[in-house]
């Protein structure tokens, strides 16, 4: 007896709690909106993260990426990666950028190994956005990296491995913190100008 | 199935086809039909849907003149990525629709069936949503008047080269040069109310918002922001977005960098971190003299420019003319306008026209006898938070560095959010040129 009151009570409390926290989040307008399925959320979700959580499966090295950057990148990139008319640079500008003639590019500039890996897959190649497989952005990647002096030729590139690349510049931008960019009155900025 | 594109198409086609299952579902949920697969024909006649009179031709501009924004073909370089709004011809506050500003990064604007389109919430969230256009539509509402500006707007980076040239030429004109803001009255949902309806969950810090065009646009917006004023909008000066504005849905973020206000909608992420996307990771930033770059900038400063007289203009004569202009400011409404039509030795408050809005142009208007002699205009303004609007020498002191036009010549790297006094210079002959001091 004793203890199924008790368990009452308990259940009890937990209802109560339940439906508190409940009332704050439940919907306010009904019928609006449709549940998503897994799927249908899992097709949309390809935005990375600087973790790489989102990542997903598959691996490639700068090797197999100098191949398919000759049949799809070569054109606008450039043979050395240097660019053209037609696509920016995607090497050079080491320590350039204190100078009067600042080259930004993913070896001297870009802070996040992740944020080329993101900006492949749903970015390139121009024109054909979206119709690259998982393992040519993860060879792509790598080549890309590894013609930046970043990574060896023969480093593998997959979920685990691209986030822990520490890209050249990742300290030269203010605030270096992440966790510090929401505040700008922390970060001193006025007049619209930060620091 | 256009065999050039075949990725993004496949892409979309997949999408729009997890989206098709659910059209039942929507259907029987709201009871509303949906229009008829395609409108009767396309109204030429003008009592259908109006058009100006043959004799206005305001128009926007491309930089420099060029327009080929939407071909891929042209070269990088030539392409254009700033369609600007002819400010000097604008009356009131809102930017005409078919004036407002275009900055989408060299891409196409995507051709949206609304019909096709969903809006995906997700993430650090109790309950995912998507919601169609129609559903969006039925959720309460609110229409607020605000502006959209480009972090780049009225620089004068890239001096060497477009775009900032105009900001330092003597020919430069308002549209070359503040073009890239525009206001509209938006129409839409608070993205608070959405954001309450999925139920955010503890942690939650930031949301990232997506776009549907062939690049997919994405930005990190913090999630305090993101609770505050940000809209989601359908509706722009009392109809849909135009495509070229984001059609069917667009983020509205105020007072922020144009970049933020993601257009084509398709995709908020409840998360916790910033995702430093390509753009606000390595395009945005904007470099300091020792080599470090400012990310997330956010905010927009006061700003007010004359738009009459303004560079390229030609007064008749001396004699009355109003001095009228727009001011604003991220910050929030503008308090003040002062105008000085003696290169900033004195200055006179301008009448400010109401209702003032937050975050929004304000016009500003002073009646000026002119005396035939040469002499420079200028206006600042102040915000709420009593922000005053820099002069060329404050901003080079914020930046710790001296901001000539050699200065820009000598680093044509992006410095933006550039809101400094601008100033005109009337000479005898009533011509008006663009001063850079
Ligand atoms: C039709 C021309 C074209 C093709 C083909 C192309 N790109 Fe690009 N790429 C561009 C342009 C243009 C940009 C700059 C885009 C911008 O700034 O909006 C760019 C930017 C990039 C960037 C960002 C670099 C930076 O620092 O701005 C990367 C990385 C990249 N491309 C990789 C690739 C890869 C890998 C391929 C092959 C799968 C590829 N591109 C194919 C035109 C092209």
């Amino acid at each position: 007896m004793y203890s199924l009151n008790h368990v009452l009570l308990v259940m009890a409390a937990v209802l109560c709690f339940a439906s508190a926290v409940t009332r704050a989040q439940t919907p306010a307008y009904s019928k609006v909106g449709r549940t998503p399925s897994e799927e249908e959320i899992r097709a949309w979700d390809i935005a990375i993260s600087t973790d790489g959580k989102e990542l997903p499966p598959g691996r490639g090295t700068a090797k197999e990426g100098a191949v398919i950057y000759a049949q799809k990148c070569v054109a606008c990139h450039g043979q050395s990666l240097e660019g053209s008319p037609l696509g920016t640079a995607l090497v050079g500008g080491k320590g350039t950028l204190a100078t009067t003639r600042p080259v930004k590019s993913i070896g001297s500039y870009w802070a996040f190994a992740t944020t080329v890996w993101d900006y492949i897959n749903r970015a390139m190649p121009r024109n054909q956005e979206g119709s690259l497989k998982p393992d040519e952005v993860y060879a792509l990647t790598a080549f890309v990296l590894f013609r930046n002096e970043i990574i060896q030729e023969s480093d593998v590139m997959d979920a685990r491995t691209l986030p822990k690349i520490q890209m050249p510049n990742r300290n030269g931008f203010v605030p270096p913190r992440l966790e510090d960019i929401p505040d700008p009155r922390k970060r001193g900025c006025r007049l619209g100008h930060c620091p | 199935m256009n065999s050039k594109k075949p990725g993004r198409r496949r892409f979309l086609k997949e999408g729009a086809a997890l989206a098709g299952l659910a059209v039942g579902a929507i259907r029987s949920a709201s009871g509303q039909t949906l229009a008829p697969e395609t409108p009767a024909g396309k109204p030429k006649d003008t009592l259908a849907y109006g058009e100006r009179s043959q004799f206005v031709n305001s128009l926007r501009i491309g930089t420099n003149g060029r327009y080929g924004m939407d071909n891929p073909e042209l070269p990088r370089a030539s392409r254009d990525y700033g369609i600007r709004t002819p400010l000097q011809d604008s009356v009131g506050i809102i930017t005409p629709s078919s004036l407002h500003f275009i900055v989408s990064h060299g891409y196409d604007s995507p051709n949206i069936d609304p019909r096709q389109h969903r809006l995906l919430i997700h993430g650090l969230v109790d309950r995912p949503l998507s919601f169609t256009l129609e559903e969006l539509e039925r959720l309460p509402s609110v229409s607020r008047i605000h502006f959209v500006e480009c972090a780049g707007n009225s620089t004068a980076s890239g001096a060497v080269f477009v775009p900032g040239a105009a900001r330092v030429a003597p020919t430069g004109t308002v549209q070359q040069v503040h073009g890239l803001t525009s206001c509209s009255e938006w129409t839409g949902v608070l993205l608070s109310l959405l954001l309450r309806e999925a139920g955010v969950k503890n942690g939650a810090t930031w949301i990232i918002a997506e776009g549907a065009e062939q690049g997919m646009h994405i930005k990190s917006i913090p999630l305090e922001k993101a609770l505050d004023d940000v809209l989601v909008a359908y509706g722009m000066n009392g109809e849909p977005v135009r495509p070229q504005q984001g059609y069917p849905l667009r983020l509205l973020v105020p007072g922020w960098e144009g970049i933020n206000n993601v257009k084509w909608l398709r995709r908020i992420k409840v998360v916790d971190q910033p995702y430093m996307g390509m753009r606000e990771s390595t395009r945005y930033p904007s470099l300091r003299v020792d080599g470090k770059a400012r990310w997330f900038q956010f905010e927009m400063g006061p700003k007010s420019v004359i738009l009459r007289p303004s560079g390229g203009q030609k007064l008749s004569g001396p004699g009355f003319h109003q001095i009228t202009g727009l001011a604003w400011s991220g910050g929030g409404m503008i308090r003040r306008v002062e105008v000085s039509t003696d290169g900033g030795r004195t200055w006179k408050d301008a009448a400010i026209q109401g209702p003032v809005h937050s975050k929004a142009h304000t016009r500003f208007r002073l009646d000026w006898n002119w005396n035939g002699e040469e002499t420079v205009l200028q206006s600042r303004c102040t915000d709420e938070r009593n922000e005053v609007q820099p002069t060329v020498a404050e901003v080079g002191k914020i930046y710790g560095v001296n901001l000539t036009a050699d200065f820009f010549k000598e680093r044509p790297d992006t410095l933006i959010h550039f809101n400094a006094i601008q100033s005109w210079r009337v000479n005898r002959d009533g011509s008006v040129q663009n001063v850079f001091a």
